[in-house]
């Protein structure tokens, strides 16, 4: 694959304000439902910017186009994130939001692939990585040139199916795979590394024959740059080890698992919302 | 049942590209054909179950027929949420295929003996669920499955059941092997031919059975139910499989949401299948009063205390 199959990546500063839109977004669809998971979407906000601000090749027009990249979000609490960012790209105006895990509504609180631009529903941890490489797999047996991208969390990993998984994308140099782990050291209860090791994490994937690489998952050239040279590699799946904080953009939310559940009410929220102005 | 099975997939394997399989490191002796004819349509996943699941409905998603090979329990059982939700939830195109049905592998014990399976896939939504009752009706559905769309459990015992089963079958049809209005045996999977031989030995003393295949199990075919209750002197439900969930309990559940009201109703099932004994698939069956003789006894006995409790009656 050649750099020119790429589409146009959006300038630096149009891929800030689609990230801060994703914040603002989330931020409001969560506080409405009174629901949790705004740091882990806070997480991986300038993630979903950079593929869908322009990295990701999809067709907001014709959601299920066969030659668009494949997206699947298996840290699915995080698709308060993952929605916003697909308004934002088109696939859907920005009031459909407002019915995010309301009754009867096709937002739910874990991605939802009823959602135009959901590849995949998920939720349950350690089930995007082997789908995606179940996808990666037909995109090789077929010599289509699509990508499959899954982006993870770190506490994820330690689902043993993941391991599986990366074992099987090793085996099969599964070259169209590209995993991003958002790494922001915490998970539900405690910090990763203290509830099960996972470092040194680079070389585990390179010990399983993937392709890595580790960037700022905050700056936004970083992981364009990775991604590119990621989406280059050949014969190999790509690992890509984003460094993140968990609730990044507002301050009293980072680092902290209280925001793993808590959702922004009243003096809070505007502080919150004052923030990501 | 397996050989049937394979062969039956080279077929549809030949006519469609998309026919795809995935074995979970099992089938030697077995699967080497199929891999050797289609190696773009074959797949060891590893001894990875939940892996291998998932990864069969992403290549479902992109327009695969998955069929996921191994052991009831490991291709069932162990990756179950994976099932749940990327096959059911997403309705993807994947057949769990479920070697060693019942005690199939009796004497390799507990962990192989497959008998919460289609309690546990009936279950989930939208999955056929399927138990052939031997060789001949494990082709008939493989090959039918093969053109279904949609989730499905494909449960085959081992060693090949006898064939006793001659007639059409189609997806969510019993299959009516013989007639008798006296009762009506209704089985699933290979313990068929014990209803078979169980129908004959009755038949010898007077007692004539409609044996029927329920080889899919969901959905169940109610009519099927429905005609045993109105029309033969009682229901006995026989399965190689946990008496909770499964083939008596499906048609426990029609007679109930139908209001039906047979003579008689008996689930044949087994009632302990933890207990850690290990044996041949003929003398388990025999040790859970799954066998011909033992089921013409309760059919028997049933009919006698009906019949005495209907001259009470009069």
């Amino acid at each position: 694959m050649s750099a020119g199959v790429l589409p146009a990546v959006g300038a630096d500063r149009e891929i800030a304000v689609f990230a801060r839109e994703i914040r603002r977004r989330a931020l409001r669809m969560t506080s409405r439902a009174r629901s949790s998971h705004i740091g882990s979407a806070f997480s991986c906000a300038d993630i979903l910017a950079v593929l869908y601000g322009g990295l990701l090749r999809v067709r907001p027009q014709e959601p299920g186009w066969s030659g668009r990249d494949r997206f699947i979000l298996s840290k699915g609490h995080a698709a308060s994130a993952l929605y916003a960012a697909l308004s934002r790209r088109g696939f859907f105006p920005s009031e459909a939001l407002e019915a995010y895990s309301g009754d009867g509504s096709i937002f739910c609180g874990h991605a939802s692939s009823a959602v135009p631009g959901v590849d995949w529903s998920t939720g349950s941890l350690g089930h995007g990585l082997p789908v995606a490489c179940g996808m990666a797999l037909a995109a090789q047996l077929d010599h289509r040139d699509h990508r499959v991208v899954a982006l993870l969390s770190d506490g994820e990993l330690d689902e043993g199916s993941n391991w599986e998984a990366i074992l099987f994308a090793g085996h099969h140099r599964l070259d169209r795979l590209t995993v991003i782990v958002d790494c922001n050291g915490l998970q539900s209860l405690a910090a990763t590394e203290e509830t099960l090791r996972l470092e040194p994490l680079a070389a585990k994937w390179q010990g399983f024959g993937w392709w890595v690489a580790e960037c700022d998952g905050h700056d936004h050239a970083s992981l364009r740059s990775v991604l590119e040279t990621a989406r280059h590699q050949s014969g190999k799946p790509s690992c890509i080890l984003a460094r993140t904080v968990k609730g990044r953009g507002v301050d009293f939310m980072e680092n902290s698992v209280l925001w793993h559940y808590r959702s922004a009410q009243g003096a809070e929220l505007d502080s919150a919302m004052t923030q990501l102005e | 049942m397996r050989k049937p099975f394979v062969e039956t997939l080279e077929n549809a394997a030949e006519q469609n590209p998309d026919i795809f399989l995935i074995t979970g490191d099992l089938g030697f002796g077995v699967l080497e054909p199929f891999a050797r004819r289609f190696p773009r349509q074959f797949l060891n996943a590893g001894i990875a179950e939940q892996s291998m699941t998932a990864l069969a409905a992403g290549l479902a998603r992109e327009g695969r027929v998955v069929f996921t090979y191994s052991i009831a329990n490991f291709s069932a059982l162990r990756p179950l949420e994976f099932v749940r939700n990327d096959i059911c939830g997403h309705q993807a195109n994947v057949k769990i295929v479920g070697l060693g049905g019942g005690f199939s592998y009796g004497a390799l014990g507990f962990s192989h003996h497959a008998t919460e399976d289609l309690a546990v896939m009936s279950a989930l939504p939208g999955m056929t669920v399927i138990a052939p009752g031997d060789d001949y009706e494990a082709r008939e559905l493989t090959r039918l499955l093969a053109a279904h769309s949609g989730p499905a459990y494909l449960r085959l015992d081992c060693p090949s059941a006898p064939a006793c089963a001659r007639t059409e079958v189609a997806l969510g049809r019993a299959s009516q092997l013989r007639d008798g209005r006296d009762v009506t045996l209704v089985a699933t999977g290979a313990i068929l031919s014990e209803c078979w031989t169980a129908s004959e030995l009755l038949s010898d003393r007077g007692i004539e059975c409609r044996v029927l295949s329920m080889h899919t199990l969901a959905p169940i075919d109610r009519a099927a139910i429905r005609g045993a209750a109105e029309q033969t002197g009682g229901i006995i439900t026989v399965e190689e499989h946990s008496s909770k969930g499964g083939l008596g309990t499906a048609a426990a559940e029609v007679i109930a949401d139908e209001d039906l009201r047979p003579q008689s109703f008996l689930r044949l099932g087994i009632r302990n299948p933890a207990e850690c004994v290990s044996g041949c698939q003929d003398f388990l069956r025999r040790r859970h009063g799954l066998d011909s003789a033992s089921i013409a006894g309760r059919v028997e006995n049933l009919l006698r205390t009906t019949g005495r409790a209907r001259e009470r009656a009069l």
